[in-house]
């Protein structure tokens, strides 16, 4: 080790893999994962939105975990953000595309994508 | 792309039972539901809480599962990790009465025993893995030694050590700035740092965990005592009966030697500065420091006088630094966050944290972090989850061999250095043996001192022979053949003992001895005068005595006697022949109409 940067770019390199341990995290995404969610295709999904939020370098602030079946099994694959002080978003019918959009456009943008988001039921 | 870690513990309690199986297991369960590239398995070092081990906590959400079983991890990953439902039965589940639960997930910070901890020395134990340098590097590992080297003068260093107030935490509790500052001031060719990590008190752990589970901080630490001090070279001196400690820090050793965080030109400032273990064959004395670095010179482990002190002449004849494991732990972060991060916790004169190995009769077996000042209740009836068996809490020994007890009555004892000292304890190294009221405590004076009989190095004579005869007159205190006089003999041997050893194992060998006399005189006077052991635990001075009224004449307690002394006929009231009897217990046990007592 000869220099200070060295030492930096090894600590930059591996916190995002670290941090998952801290939970910090302001928001947390929640994929749905009961029976209903997979066989609907939730894995590719929340695969999607692991990768997606350590590429747009959101891994400190966002921590993406699963839940299980919350009762909406014909809108599976479902996805909720949840933020501390704003309302729930409820994703639903997610695709792998879908997932980016919603990390490019509300984790990091910070305007929800209406379109994708639960009706009235 | 990892989405979720499983931190499994793999401290020594926890791989005793049995997390390397646990481990693999995960391995294959993951594998069978291809989550291999999706979850991680971190082996950690000891998250504290061993006496519900294995433990295994998941991240992102920081489940944390106790008492995990082998049969339990294929539920844990299909359930878990492949659908994200916590395992509820597995939760473990003690917790703190403002914590939030969301959906029948448990946080670790949550729980009674974390709730009040505040991890300083064991910030990285159970949180990385301790055999990768990078994850130590991601968690700010080694910036402060970049620090210290490129932005601070020795001096600078030192006098931030001295600022925080930071105390020796082997149990000496001398302010470790000052002592680096002597031998800086000492001029040599050479200089050594040596690091103490022979934790020898019975039911002390915390040296172990630091070097278990955050081998790096140690490395670092030592490199920066160098700089500060201008020594070249360190020891650790480990035992030898910590394997995974050992193993750990050689890898430690071995990876920053590889990035060049050991060795010469270290961050291109020329420092240089590199480290060597040896490994201690067991003897308590070793843990002297003295007697430590004569072991280290290649001889007997024995004490010599001081001074000279270390700081003069130390190793090989040279200056020499030397602080406890946990002493070290501290540095880095002293460094980084600066002297008033750690002299903002703590009491007036004892700054920052310090771990305690909690053993005894306690729920919550374990390792525990505490800020200085939390009172011992704290300890024992938060953090501890209390006495089992709803028993009564009687004392805690602090110090090990050479400390001494609390009694109940001082249970909201802030505890520090200097309020310990005031009541005959000592901080110690941080062993804390809590006892209820089936212990006795005479009986628990003469265990400790049949300890330091052994562990006498034999070269001074109030050590060697006094101990010797400290011990012969409690054995016959606890049998039953006291006389008053020898309670006025021993505390006269006790002193004499503490003021002519060369060395602290004998000039503290006494203290368990005057403590348990000082706080629990009347045990002592009850064991001499009416011949009665009021714990009930001194053999010769019991009696086990079958009551006739109550006895149904069973034959239970005459069939369980593994010595016959147990006699009477069918339906009729037993007897039992104390000549015969050997005082274990067993009818005591058997007797289902509470007509057995012993007293």
């Amino acid at each position: 080790m000869k220099s200070l940067a060295e030492l930096q770019a090894i600590r930059e390199k591996m916190q995002n893999k670290v941090v998952l341990r801290e939970g910090s995290g302001d928001i947390r995404v929640v994929v749905g994962m009961a029976t209903c969610g997979i066989a609907a295709g939730a894995r590719p999904v929340l695969n999607t939105v692991v990768e997606e939020v350590s590429k747009a370098g959101l891994s400190d602030k966002v921590t993406v975990t699963q839940t299980g079946c919350i009762g909406i099994c014909q809108f599976e694959p479902v996805v909720e953000i949840f933020e501390a002080g704003k309302s729930k978003v409820t994703y639903v019918k997610m695709t792998p595309e879908k997932a980016k959009e919603v990390v490019q456009r509300h984790l990091k943008g910070g305007a929800p994508i209406t379109d994708y988001v639960i009706k009235d039921i | 792309m990892i989405r979720a870690q499983v931190l499994i513990c793999g401290g020594t309690g926890c791989t005793s039972s049995g997390s390397p199986k646990l481990i693999a297991e995960f391995e294959q369960q993951i594998e069978k539901n291809g989550l291999q590239d999706e979850v991680k398995i971190v082996r950690t070092g000891c998250f504290g809480l061993c006496a519900f081990g294995p433990v295994v906590i998941v991240y992102p959400d920081g489940t944390f599962y106790s008492r995990v079983e082998l049969k339990d991890v294929k539920e844990i990953v299909e359930e878990h990790l492949l659908k994200g439902r916590v395992v509820e039965r597995l939760v473990y589940n003690d917790v703190a009465a403002d914590a939030v639960v969301e959906n029948g997930n448990v946080s670790l910070n949550d729980t009674v025993f974390y709730a009040k901890q505040k991890r300083v020395a064991l910030r990285n134990c159970g949180v990385i893995n301790p055999e990768s340098i990078d994850e130590y590097i991601a968690m700010d590992g080694y910036a402060a030694l970049g620090k210290a080297l490129t932005e601070m003068t020795p001096e600078e260093v030192i006098k931030t050590v001295m600022d925080s107030g930071l105390r020796g935490r082997g149990g000496g509790g001398f302010p470790t700035g000052l002592k680096w500052s002597f031998t800086a001031k000492n001029q040599a060719d050479q200089k050594y740092v040596v690091c103490n990590a022979d934790e020898g008190d019975p039911g002390a752990f915390m040296d172990r965990s630091v070097l278990e589970g955050d081998p790096h901080a140690i490395v670092e630490a030592m490199a920066i005592c160098g700089y500060a001090t201008g020594a070249s070279e360190g020891y650790v001196y480990v035992r030898a009966e910590y394997p995974i400690a050992v193993a750990r820090l050689q890898k430690a050793i071995d990876d920053a030697r590889a990035y060049g965080l050991l060795g010469d030109d270290i961050f291109g400032t020329g420092f240089k500065f590199d480290l060597f273990i040896r490994l201690g064959a067991g003897a308590f004395v070793c843990g002297e420091e003295t007697a430590l670095m004569t072991s280290i010179e290649g001889n007997r482990g024995e004490p010599r006088p001081r001074p000279p002190y270390p700081a003069v002449k130390g190793l090989f004849g040279k200056p020499t630094t030397e602080n406890n494991v946990e002493t070290f732990a501290n540095i880095p972060q002293i460094i980084l966050k600066g002297a008033s991060f750690f002299n903002s916790m703590g009491t007036e004169r004892s700054k920052g944290t310090k771990v305690f190995a909690l053993g005894g009769k306690i729920n919550h077996t374990g390792l525990v972090e505490i800020p200085m000042g939390t009172t011992l209740r704290e300890i024992v009836e938060d953090i501890g989850g209390g006495i089992p068996n709803g028993k009564k809490f009687k004392a805690a020994q602090s110090g090990g061999p050479s400390g001494g007890c609390i009694p109940a009555s001082l249970l909201d004892i802030e505890i520090d250095y200097d309020n310990l000292i005031a009541q005959g304890a000592m901080m110690g190294s941080g062993g804390l043996i809590v006892m209820d009221e089936d212990t006795c405590m005479v009986d628990i004076a003469k265990f400790f001192l049949e300890f330091t009989v052994d562990e006498s190095c034999g070269k001074c004579t109030p050590c060697r022979i006094g101990t010797k005869r400290l011990y012969e007159i409690l054995d016959k205190i606890t049998n039953g053949n006291g006389t008053l006089e020898d309670l006025d003999e021993m505390e006269a041997l006790c002193k004499y003992i503490k003021e002519n050893s060369l060395c602290g194992l004998g000039q503290t060998a006494p203290n368990p001895v005057l403590s348990t006399y000082r706080f629990f005189k009347d045990e002592y006077i009850a064991h001499v005068v009416e011949k009665r052991c009021p714990a009930g635990v001194c053999k010769k001075l019991l009696s086990i005595t079958i009551d006739p009224e109550k006895c149904k004449g069973c034959t239970a307690c005459a069939r369980v006697c593994p010595v016959g002394a147990i006699s009477g006929s069918v339906k009729q009231p037993h007897v039992i022949d104390q000549s015969k009897c050997i005082k274990c217990g067993a009818c005591l046990e058997k007797c289902r109409f509470g007509a057995i007592s012993k007293r």
